[in-house]
């Protein structure tokens, strides 16, 4: 009785994997420096005992099975880890197609002068056409969550909130300020203003581009919800050009208090505060 | 979109407001989103629950955990009641707009609360209204 | 038998919300400070809302209630100690409060109503010298 494709390729598995690992290792994308020799082969053996156990299934393409469920897990943890430590797509692409060319020469090999079965090869193409897919939907999905997490990190380090005076907090926004970044400025001001006790808030926007009306909106926002918390909120860094656009689209900032600079700001909240500030007069020396 | 799991939970009296909001915290917890989503979420569906016990006498509500993706994931909460359904949606999405003395902050403000807000409305048949908060959204 | 406590503390009245309130709870410590006020000629109510998880849109005007009444009858109120996810759902949802005064906490909310008494006893002191 002839070998079904699976128990064929089980039986010729070692072949496979030194053809795969060659065809991985062929490859000048690939970063010696990240993922040792050792690492390739112990993914490779590992991942294609798996799919070898799904090809000796009648139902290899049943995608809900334990068999594929285990190689999608294995799958998925290396396409993860790669993704992370900055390979490209392609790189990790070639381990899984590897596969399929690694299969296919061995079953020539083995099938000599006829050619492999049409319905074999479709079995092996299919299958691992299925996990490729799955392979970029991780990959991205992992890169995604890089790029997520990177985001969050920029824009806490760029709205730093910096406790200028006993009860007087400044916040210097560098950059647009969209729905996402105001979340992240409202929500770190209210903590601190919590911490330090202040009433006060400075909010400086000499290192916005341009105040749309979006972002007036924010403003806006940032300000009523640090009054609902006992404290007053200053704006300043209105440039210019940033004041006539304001009026220009009609903007409404009546209610919200505006300086010019932060000096002008510092002064306003020094006499809300009652505090004076004054050079000291030197005694004329005889 | 996966369900993770999910729960129903009948709302009949105004007591039943606390105990379904307490699920609601525990399902936040659970998924550990932050505490402003987590208060966004509180709050819309404590003006959704709100509006059924005041329009509709009573409803339930489904709660589910759902994700997209490895990074998406939620809370699903989906408010049903067969009471006399909403006779204008689009008046009643709009700031302002009530039939009883009251603010009409309710609807459009739970939107703007969650990330995705569904309505399903049928005049005589009853309302539905699905919200969705994603954990870091 | 669901009631929040009001603390009289002379001129003063304080209420610290300790419990989820639902919406009973809410329109009845609404009545009682309203009737609270009256009964001791009150001239300031404190509300500590510092152990809120959440104000929604019925709290909300509550709250705007308690500021509107109590002025009426000739009392200031400074709702204080709102936590910061509390304030960005209020705006998010639309609320802004805007005529009611806050405080950070009890301590600034108590000097608060001391500089507005001491606002409304020179504005007294202005109309009398007027009338003479
Ligand atoms: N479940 C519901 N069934 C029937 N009608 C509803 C339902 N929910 C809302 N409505 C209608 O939509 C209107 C707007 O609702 P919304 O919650 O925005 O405002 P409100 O409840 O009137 O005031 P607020 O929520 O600010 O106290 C309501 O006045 C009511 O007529
Ligand atoms: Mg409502």
């Amino acid at each position: 009785m002839a070998l079904s494709i699976g128990q064929l390729l089980q039986k010729k598995s070692k072949t496979v994997l030194e053809s795969w690992i060659n065809i991985q290792l062929q490859d000048d994308g690939l970063k010696e420096e990240l993922l040792s020799n050792q690492e390739i082969r112990k993914q490779s053996e590992e991942f294609l005992h798996s799919v070898i156990s799904i090809l000796k299934k009648e139902d290899s393409q049943n995608t809900e099975s334990p068999e594929f469920e285990k190689a999608a897990e294995i799958l998925t943890e290396i396409s993860t880890s790669r993704a992370m430590q900055g390979y490209t797509p392609r790189e990790t692409g070639v381990f899984v197609f590897g596969l399929k060319e690694a299969f296919l020469s061995v079953l020539e090999k083995e099938f000599k002068d006829s050619l492999v079965p049409y319905a074999d090869s479709q079995k092996i193409n299919k299958l691992i056409d299925a996990l490729a897919i799955l392979t970029f939907e991780t990959f991205i999905s992992s890169r995604e969550e890089v790029i997520l997490r990177q985001t969050s990190e920029i824009s806490e380090i760029s709205t730093p909130v910096i406790r200028v005076w006993d009860g007087i907090l400044a916040l210097p926004i560098i950059g647009t300020l969209d729905s996402a970044r105001t979340q992240v400025v409202m929500e770190n001001l209210l903590m601190k203003i919590v911490e330090t006790e202040s009433t006060i808030a400075i909010l400086d926007i000499s290192g916005v581009p341009a105040v749309d009306s979006l972002v007036a909106q924010h403003l806006i926002k940032t300000v009523s919800a640090t009054r609902l918390m006992g404290a007053e909120c200053i704006i300043s860094g209105i440039r210019p050009e940033i004041a006539q656009t304001i009026v220009h689209l009609g903007i409404d900032l009546a209610n919200i208090n505006t300086k010019a600079s932060l000096a002008h700001a510092l002064r306003s909240a020094f006499m809300m505060l009652k505090l004076e500030v004054r050079k000291t007069v030197e005694k004329p020396k005889f | 979109m996966i369900t993770l799991n999910k729960e129903t939970i009948a709302i009949k009296r105004e007591q039943d407001v606390v105990f379904f909001r307490n699920r609601v915290n525990e399902y936040a917890e659970k998924i550990k989103m932050g505490l402003v989503n987590k208060t966004k979420l509180l709050t819309a569906a404590s003006e959704l629950v709100r509006n059924m016990l005041i329009y509709a006498k009573e409803g339930k509500v489904i709660c589910e955990i759902v994700t997209i993706s490895a990074l998406q994931t939620g809370i699903r909460l989906t408010f049903i009641d067969n009471g006399p359904g909403i006779a204008d949606i689009d008046k009643a999405m709009t700031d302002g707009y009530t039939t009883g003395k009251s603010l009409g902050l309710g609807l459009p403000g739970a939107k703007r609360l969650v990330n995705i807000f569904d309505v399903k409305t049928v005049k005589g048949k009853g309302t539905t209204i699905s919200i969705t908060k994603w954990k870091n959204g | 038998m669901d009631k929040i406590p009001i603390l009289k503390m002379g001129d003063y009245l304080l209420v610290t919300i300790q419990v989820d309130l639902y919406d009973r709870l809410a329109l009845n410590l609404e009545s009682d400070l309203v009737n609270m006020i009256n009964k001791h000629s009150s001239k300031g109510v404190l509300i500590d809302i510092s152990a809120v998880n959440i104000v929604d849109s019925f709290m909300g005007r509550i709250l705007g209630n308690i500021a509107q009444m109590s002025k009426i009858l000739d009392a200031h109120t400074v709702v204080v100690g709102m936590q910061p996810a509390v304030a960005i759902t209020l705006i998010e949802l639309g609320l802004p409060l805007s005529g009611v005064h806050t405080a950070l906490n009890v301590e600034k909310g108590m000097t608060l109503l001391q500089e507005k008494l001491f606002l409304d006893s020179t504005v007294i002191a202005d109309d009398t010298d007027d009338n003479t």
